[in-house]
């Protein structure tokens, strides 16, 4: 981004953490984009945090390293970060800033769009509910992902998110085999996570209908603030201006928090939980909830945020925050991940809150929702009965509660359990349910109306 | 004091926080124009000549040295013919007026009016030259929707005065002057519209007590833990809990008039869910579309954070509008605790001293005072009438905490406590409402209503269900240690027939177009056979049956199912199944009698 015009200032009061106060600033705006010049000639880039009378408190995205109050300039080019899109913009590869990382120029602009973005209005929201089978059993059959929808995986580290990611990006069709182009955000992330991004798109085809921005863990921290934002900005442009169906990968949000932590720790806010910001609800919804579908536009951004939970806690406050904004959560365990399971999906922790509408006659099929009530209802007395027979022997319990044993374990082994590589249709999905809810007696399924018991089920029927 | 508006600049910028000098003049809480783009403000605190501004827009790009302007007037609601079936920001300006002039996304500084100005209501006058009329007097009719009269009122705070002109029956826009009026402040023209500032309650005659439920059809809630007309509910729960969906459900079945539904800092496709579906869904007492009686205000959590505040009280002043015609009015607001962030947030802006968990120390205060703003009263006017506003606040607690200020602070001031559990979410019991930790102050006050109109069991009933879920809490704990198995048969009837009620009272399913809503007298009528259901049992057992005979019956299978097997119009299938459920007990006991001779 090359500078232009501006005011400039060299009187640079204090320097702490990310940010710089610059003094004699006559108006600087909120917000306001903010070239630095050392004296060695780098720049770097920052926005303004605070304004007053004579003076601007600025963060710097790349960070103070080296940065002395003495012998910097900084330009106050009046305008916000913006990022430059075209259809061009499909198939490359950007930093956290959007700056070009893969050696061609940067696309040259239809327009440069404003990286904060504007709230959707609400009246102007299409309400998602088209179906969106990724081909992964327990998500199409339990956590269904419709098209507009803000979905994250809550995980923990080691736990293979990434993986369940990829093979999301990669097998993710509406019906009538509309492809999805994704957008990938890297937020201070592994050198390797990112490859294997990257590697996994190529090798499905779909590298060239993707989008990438790399803010990789070796990069600068406040950088992460605006990588989100950039990201959904191209998202944005794709979907509402291309009308295109867009997924957005987000990983990982935990880092992009503890961004906002540094500088609010920096600006000696007065904290809320565990240190964050008392705005960070607020402020992570400025990214979620950059996902919907908007009436009268072809396009929709669907979001799979990924974050990894603190020591698993989730009720740590970032997983609990963007619980209350996201449609939902994908929920690994790493009980079922030691057991081998692959994807190790919680399910009892689990939720699409979207599922509802995206489900049912001509859309999947007519027992979808009743199957899933009732998986998570014997799946979840299974467990329970588990940790009972734990403490008490199996002797201890009925017939029907050993039932539930084996569907529980029966559940985990056939429905939730699938390859990487493995893409299973909705129906092939919904049978496999049948075939391990047959394991329970006919008088267990409370939550299935006669009529599809009668012409699903395949235990031994009760007389008549 | 200074009469014109007070013109200052801007001299610091912080998010939606601003300060602004050259003040003098300007009052609190007025509301102020902020910048080149006219965004809206209003002043949270003074100091000298400097005003301390909370910005309702995006301040982005804002800078000190623009103009701030003061409007003299706090801020206000537009009440009058048109609100219903409008969606609004916290600001009252319509949603989809906004999305027609700027697009899709929400720009800054876009001045729309709250009301339709220019369309023409059919208005029939009730009030004739020389009348007498007052504060909150009917000065004719204007038929807002099919199933709501909007009787035009005069502002609360008109002194007694004379009618000297009235406009016959006819169609008027809103700006017309239908009556004019003579009084101790000269001569006033009254229009089918007023303004009245939303940080002041409106004034009533007198309170009446709680004593007639709101129903809202959700069995749980009306049977075990009842809200009342003009009473407060706090709704907490961690996320996913159903919370929303619960709200939905209220705003949906509630026998209320008009309900205000205020989505405060929640998700953009909540909001557009209720305005796809609210035409469509009809409402059970008149059956007329949901829309026709609803009024959405929606500040979403990526809007401005300031405006969430307001937008609770823009929310509260349109109910207690609709309440002062004479009418039952639910206010739901989803959720509280983003309010109260936002308070927090603003605050913490200007680096005032923190309480607890960093929210400011005047947080209990505001929250009394809106909850303190719900009630069964005998409204202002001519003629009489009673009129009643209902809060339910959904509270957000961080980690599903019930010990964090809002929840804490919330509880002190609300009498109906429906607490959602994480627990029975995970299992997908919903509505995930914890029968053990919730409870209903408004138990006895309602239980005269109940008797008189539905049944003179309810109580009973309720009571005797009651205990039985209470006493399988108390046996969880060894059933932990145990296992089923190890209890006697008389315990185990207990765990059975909690199990059943769980599955066949407790849980709801508010997407079954059956099961969604339940009249009282279907939820008497369900009960009741629980009720007997163990009653028999039990006595069935002291006689000498076994346990598995009990769970052998035909009619223990069915209970889970009736919930949403049996329809409204066919209750009577209720009754066939306690027929059925006697005979089979009747049988079963003449079988143990045989045994034991």
């Amino acid at each position: 981004m090359s500078s232009w015009g501006g005011v400039e200032y060299s009187s640079i009061r204090e320097i702490r953490g990310p940010l710089m106060v610059v003094e004699g600033v006559d108006r600087a705006a909120y917000d306001e984009l903010v070239e630095i010049e050392l004296q060695s000639g780098e720049r770097r880039l920052g926005r303004v945090l605070e304004t007053g009378l004579g003076m601007a408190v600025v963060q710097v995205f790349e960070g103070t390293t080296g940065l002395s109050t003495r012998g910097l300039r900084a330009r106050f080019l009046g305008k916000v970060l913006e990022m430059p899109v075209s259809p061009d913009v499909l198939g490359r590869v950007f930093d956290g800033l959007g700056r070009p990382l893969d050696g061609l120029p940067a696309p040259v602009g239809e327009s440069r769009l404003d990286v904060n973005g504007s709230p959707i209005n609400p009246a102007s929201r299409d309400y998602p509910e088209d179906f969106i089978q990724t081909g992964i059993s327990v998500i199409d059959g339990m956590l269904t992902l419709v098209r507009g929808q803000k979905l994250p995986i809550f995980s923990g580290s080691g736990l293979p998110h990434n993986m369940l990611a990829a093979q999301i990006a990669r097998q993710a069709t509406v019906r009538g085999g509309e492809e999805f182009a994704v957008v990938f955000a890297a937020i201070g992330v592994q050198h390797d996570e990112a490859e294997f991004f990257r590697r996994s798109l190529e090798e499905s085809g779909a590298l060239k209908r993707s989008v990438l921005f790399l803010n990789l863990a070796d990069n600068p921290a406040m950088e992460r603030i605006m990588t989100p934002r950039v990201a959904l900005t191209v998202a944005e442009y794709l979907a509402f201006e291309l009308d295109m169906h867009v997924l957005v990968i987000l990983t990982d949000m935990t880092n992009y928090a503890e961004a906002l932590r540094e500088i609010s720790a920096a600006r000696e806010e007065v904290p809320g939980r565990k240190g964050y910001p008392g705005y960070l609800y607020t402020d992570l919804a400025t990214i979620y909830e950059r996902a919907g579908r908007i009436k009268g536009k072809k396009g929709s951004i669907t979001q799979l945020p990924i974050l990894t939970m603190p020591s698993d806690d989730i009720t740590h406050p970032i997983p609990d925050l963007s619980g209350y904004i996201t449609e939902g959560q994908i929920v690994l365990s790493r009980e079922l991940h030691r057991k081998g399971i692959y994807p190790p999906v919680g399910v009892l922790m689990s939720l699409s809150r979207l599922m509802k509408d995206g489900i049912g006659e001509g859309k999947t099929r007519a027992d979808h929702q009743e199957v899933s009530n009732q998986l998570y209802d014997a799946y979840s007395r299974a467990v329970d009965l588990r940790t009972l027979a734990e403490i008490i022997g199996r002797g201890g319990l009925s017939e029907v509660d050993l039932k539930y044993l084996e569907f529980g374990d029966a559940f985990e082994r056939t429905f939730l359990s699938q390859s990487y590589n493995e893409n299973r249709s909705i129906e092939r999905t919904l049978d496999l349910a049948w075939e391990v809810l047959s394991i329970l007696p006919e008088g267990e399924l409370t939550k299935v109306k006669r009529a599809n018991i009668e012409k699903y089920y395949r235990g031994r029927r009760e007389g008549g | 004091m200074g009469s014109a508006p007070p013109k200052g600049r801007v001299i610091w910028v912080s998010g939606p926080a601003v300060k602004a000098d050259g003040m003098s003049g300007a009052r609190m809480y007025e509301v102020v124009s902020v910048g080149e783009d006219r965004l809206i403000g209003e002043v949270i605190k003074l100091q000298g000549d400097t005003a301390f501004i909370q910005v309702y827009e995006s301040t982005s790009n804002l800078r000190p040295g623009e103009p701030v302007e003061g409007t003299g007037r706090p801020l206000s609601a537009a009440l009058g013919p048109g609100l219903i079936g409008s969606i609004f920001d916290g600001l009252q300006r319509p949603l989809n007026l906004i999305a027609d002039m700027v697009g899709p996304f929400v720009k800054r500084g876009v001045s729309v009016p709250s009301l339709p100005m220019g369309k023409k209501w059919h208005y029939v006058p009730a009030v004739k030259p020389g009348d007498e009329v007052e504060g909150g007097s009917v000065l004719g009719i204007v038929q807002e929707t099919p199933i709501l009269e909007h009787r035009v009122l005069s502002p609360p705070d008109l002194p007694r005065s004379r009618v000297v002109q009235a406009e016959p029956e006819g169609d008027y826009d809103l700006e017309h002057p239908v009556v004019t009026v003579e009084g101790p402040r000269g001569r006033e023209e009254l229009r089918l519209y007023h303004y009245w500032p939303v940080r002041q309650k409106r004034p009533y005659r007198s309170r009446l007590p709680p004593t007639v439920p709101l129903l809202t059809g959700q069995r749980v809630l009306d049977t075990f833990f009842p809200l009342a007309k003009g009473g407060t509910a706090a709704i907490p729960g961690g996320f996913g809990t159903g919370k929303t969906v619960t709200l939905h459900q209220l705003s949906s079945w509630a026998d209320a008039k008009v309900v205000v539904h205020v989505g405060c800092g929640e998700r953009g496709n909540e909001m557009t869910e209720v305005l796809v579906k609210f035409p469509e869904l009809k409402d059970p007492y008149s059956g007329r579309p949901l829309m026709e009686r609803t009024v959405l205000i929606a500040n979403t959590s990526n809007m401005p954070v300031a405006a969430r505040e307001a937008s609770i009280y823009t929310g509260v002043t349109i109910a207690e509008y609709y309440r002062d015609m004479g009418y039952d009015v639910l206010m739901v607001a989803d959720s509280t605790s983003r309010w109260a962030e936002a308070l927090r947030e603003i605050s913490g802006r200007l680096e005032e001293m923190p309480a607890e968990e960093g929210f400011p120390p005047y947080l209990a205060s505001r929250l009394a005072e809106f909850y303190e703003r719900a009630g069964r009263v005998e409204v202002l006017g001519r003629p009489e009438r009673t009129g009643s506003v209902t809060i339910a606040g959904a509270v957000s607690p961080p980690g599903a905490d019930f010990t964090e200020p809002v929840t804490t602070h919330t509880l002190r001031f609300v009498r109906v406590f429906w607490a959602l559990d994480t627990g029975l979410a995970y299992s997908r019991h919903y509505p995930a409402i914890n029968w053990m930790l919730s409870y209903s102050g408004y138990l006895d006050s309602v239980q005269g209503w109940w008797e008189g109109n539905v049944d003179k069991d309810w109580r009973y009933l309720r009571d005797r269900a009651y205990e039985v879920l209470q006493r399988e809490d108390a046996l969880k704990d060894i059933v932990r240690l145990l296992g089923p198995e190890a209890l006697p048969d008389e315990e185990k009837l207990v765990l059975d027939v909690a199990r059943l009620l769980k599955l066949g009272f407790l849980q709801q399913n508010a997407y079954d177009p059956v099961d969604s809503y339940a009249s009282p007298r279907k939820q008497v009528a369900l009960l009741r056979l629980f009720v007997e259901f163990y009653n028999r049992a039990l006595d069935a057992l002291d006689k000498g049956a076994r346990i598995e005979d009990v769970r052998a019956t035909k009619v223990a299978s069915l209970l889970p199912r009736l919930r949403y097997e049996v329809p409204e119009d066919q209750l009577e299938r209720l009754e066939e199944v306690r027929k059925q459920l006697h005979a089979e007990f009747d049988a079963l006991l003449s079988g143990v009698v045989k045994e034991v001779v």
